[in-house]
């Protein structure tokens, strides 16, 4: 390998893990807004915990990134001090929490995902990356059961929990398909052989998502519908730019302190 | 001799020497009252006391801090988890007692009817109000209810990590810029008064204090634990530099205790009443989360119904 492919990749390979930072912070977030305004309190608890877990890969993924960015940066500088633009996360993370049913199927559709692709990046031939994906792994599977019984109970719950959640997955819809989409960086690192094709998971995600959605009794949505994208590249919802400001408000405020 | 007072002999006998009484034991009404509105506040208090500390968790300041808020405010959650279900050994189910809290016929501690209003009150919440939570709690630890006392011995090993939290994140602003520090004493200024009223109303005052010494469910009394928590929590502010808002506050040599002012009860009265700056907000958070979950709930339960319903055909 030449020094500048080395390069590339380099690069490519921070960008992918900012990404998935990204992602995993900007959905933990979200799950933190509903902490004691749970429907159940065992609900409420085991939403913390999943938003505790994200915020445990996101400490893991940035502290590569910023090891692979060689800037002497911290998890912190990459968390409070990047903008709207340079923010990578899918826009399904960042979608606001709706009710208790958008909650859970946002996680479901994500979840669904991540296992499949933390499932392969756990052999990747990034040896870092292998491992942050083999913890986080556990995690999700725990995510995922949890996620898809919710949606199950919900969809074939009441006549009203039915018709909730199914809006929710009309909705929700337009934000699943960027998953799938790679970003340059994500193609330049399928081509070095470090990280899986996304595209090629969309089928068996598919076939999950839709075994869940037929235990439910919800309507698949048309998945030739018109999928939003953008958030690998930084162009967001409206939503980030106000998430961002309450989040990072502190550090900006107060520049360089400790806390 | 009546039966009953037979009964209430054995059962005092029993606290007397110091076994547990555990949930189908006889016990006296006043005994089973007691207990279900002390434990059922305690509940309540931490799961209203979630809502003040969940205000900062979208704006911690980096994402240490944001985690172990996070599992901070969670623990409270699981305490509340104990704590109903030990209510509910006692023959009040968990939906009756919340709707206590929601239609406002319970109380909880009205500490958390103060607002959170910058970074340095998740500090002062966990080092002064988990503190003179602890004070509260370890001595319940001994209770004389069985199911009680265990609860709070995991509750209190809990505490007093979040006490150390707390301390530890207003030393770190005690030690930061000038504006960190302000920061610190600001919070220090707004709760330490509010926290020594956890303690609740002088001896003199105390309805419940005499009867709840006697049966064990309370083992000192609130100016004793007041004290004991001034004692051990002065040092600790002069240790990181702030100072307690009390121009009366002495050490006094001969009684190897601080003095202290008077405490502002109108204050007390009135947020117990109603008029804090915040119940409103709390009581109507709650119930938002108990009125909007219950579509949640129903289809949990619709669900559950409609899977026993296919199991039993599927066994016919």
């Amino acid at each position: 390998m030449n020094i500048a492919l080395h390069t590339d990749i380099q690069q490519a390979l921070c960008n992918y893990v900012l990404q998935l930072a990204d992602t995993n912070l900007i959905l933990g977030q979200r799950i933190c807004e509903w902490c004691g305004h749970g429907p159940i309190l065992e609900q409420d608890i085991a939403l913390s915990n999943i938003g505790l877990d994200l915020l445990g890969q996101t400490r893991s993924l940035y502290q590569y990134a910023a090891t692979l960015q060689g800037e002497s940066k911290t998890e912190d500088d990459l968390a409070f001090l990047r903008s709207e633009r340079q923010f990578k996360n899918l826009l399904l993370a960042e979608q606001p929490n709706g009710d208790f049913g958008y909650t859970v199927l946002r996680q479901f559709l994500y979840e669904a995902f991540q296992l499949l692709l933390l499932d392969r990046l756990k052999n990747s031939s990034d040896q870092q990356l292998a491992a942050i994906a083999e913890k986080s792994l556990i995690e999700t599977t725990y995510h995922y059961k949890w996620s898809a019984e919710w949606v199950i109970r919900l969809g074939d719950g009441t006549d009203e929990s039915k018709s909730r959640i199914q809006k929710s997955v009309n909705e929700i819809w337009t934000y699943t398909g960027e998953m799938f989409i790679p970003s340059v960086d994500e193609q330049t690192l399928t081509s070095a052989g470090i990280i899986p094709d996304v595209t090629n998971l969309k089928e068996e995600w598919l076939h999950k998502v839709t075994e869940v959605f037929a235990e439910a009794t919800l309507d698949m949505p048309d998945n030739n519908g018109w999928m939003q994208r953008g958030g690998k590249t930084g162009v967001h919802t409206e939503h980030l730019g106000y998430m961002l400001a309450e989040m990072q408000y502190l550090q900006r405020q107060y520049p360089g302190q400790k806390w | 001799m009546s039966p009953q007072i037979n009964l209430e002999e054995q059962f005092q006998a029993k606290i007397d020497a110091e076994i547990k009484i555990e949930p189908k034991d006889w016990m006296p009404d006043a005994y089973r009252k007691t207990l279900v509105r002390q434990i059922s506040q305690h509940a309540h208090s931490e799961i209203v006391g979630m809502l003040p500390e969940g205000n900062w968790l979208t704006r911690a300041p980096s994402l240490k801090r944001k985690a172990t808020l996070l599992a901070k405010v969670q623990d409270e959650a699981g305490h509340g988890l104990y704590l109903y279900s030990a209510v509910e050994t006692l023959g009040v189910t968990r939906l009756q007692t919340i709707e206590d809290l929601i239609s406002g016929k319970a109380k909880y501690s009205s500490i958390f009817n103060y607002p959170t209003l910058t970074w340095a009150d998740m500090g002062a919440i966990g080092w002064l109000v988990d503190g003179a939570a602890i004070m509260n709690q370890v001595p319940l630890c001994r209770a004389s209810y069985g199911p009680y006392a265990r609860a709070m011995v995991r509750v209190c090993k809990e505490e007093s990590f979040h006490q150390r939290q707390g301390y530890e994140i207003m030393m770190t602003l005690a030690s930061g810029s000038a504006e960190q520090k302000e920061m610190a004493q600001d919070a220090l200024n707004r709760w330490w008064w509010p926290a020594i009223m956890m303690f609740g109303p002088t001896d003199a005052e105390s309805a419940n204090t005499e009867q709840s010494v006697k049966w064990k469910i309370k083992r000192h009394t609130n100016d004793e634990l007041r004290q004991k928590f001034i004692d051990a929590t002065v040092p600790q502010a002069e240790y990181i530099g702030l100072t307690i808002p009390d121009k009366d506050l002495k050490w006094n040599e001969e009684k190897g205790m601080y003095d202290f002012g008077p405490i502002d009860w109108d204050e007390f009265w009135n947020v117990v009443k109603g008029n804090g700056p915040c119940n409103k907000q709390r009581l109507e958070a709650r119930r938002n989360a108990h009125t909007e979950g219950a579509w949640v709930r129903d289809a949990a339960s619709a669900y559950a119904e409609k899977r026993a319903k296919r199991a039993a055909s599927k066994v016919a």
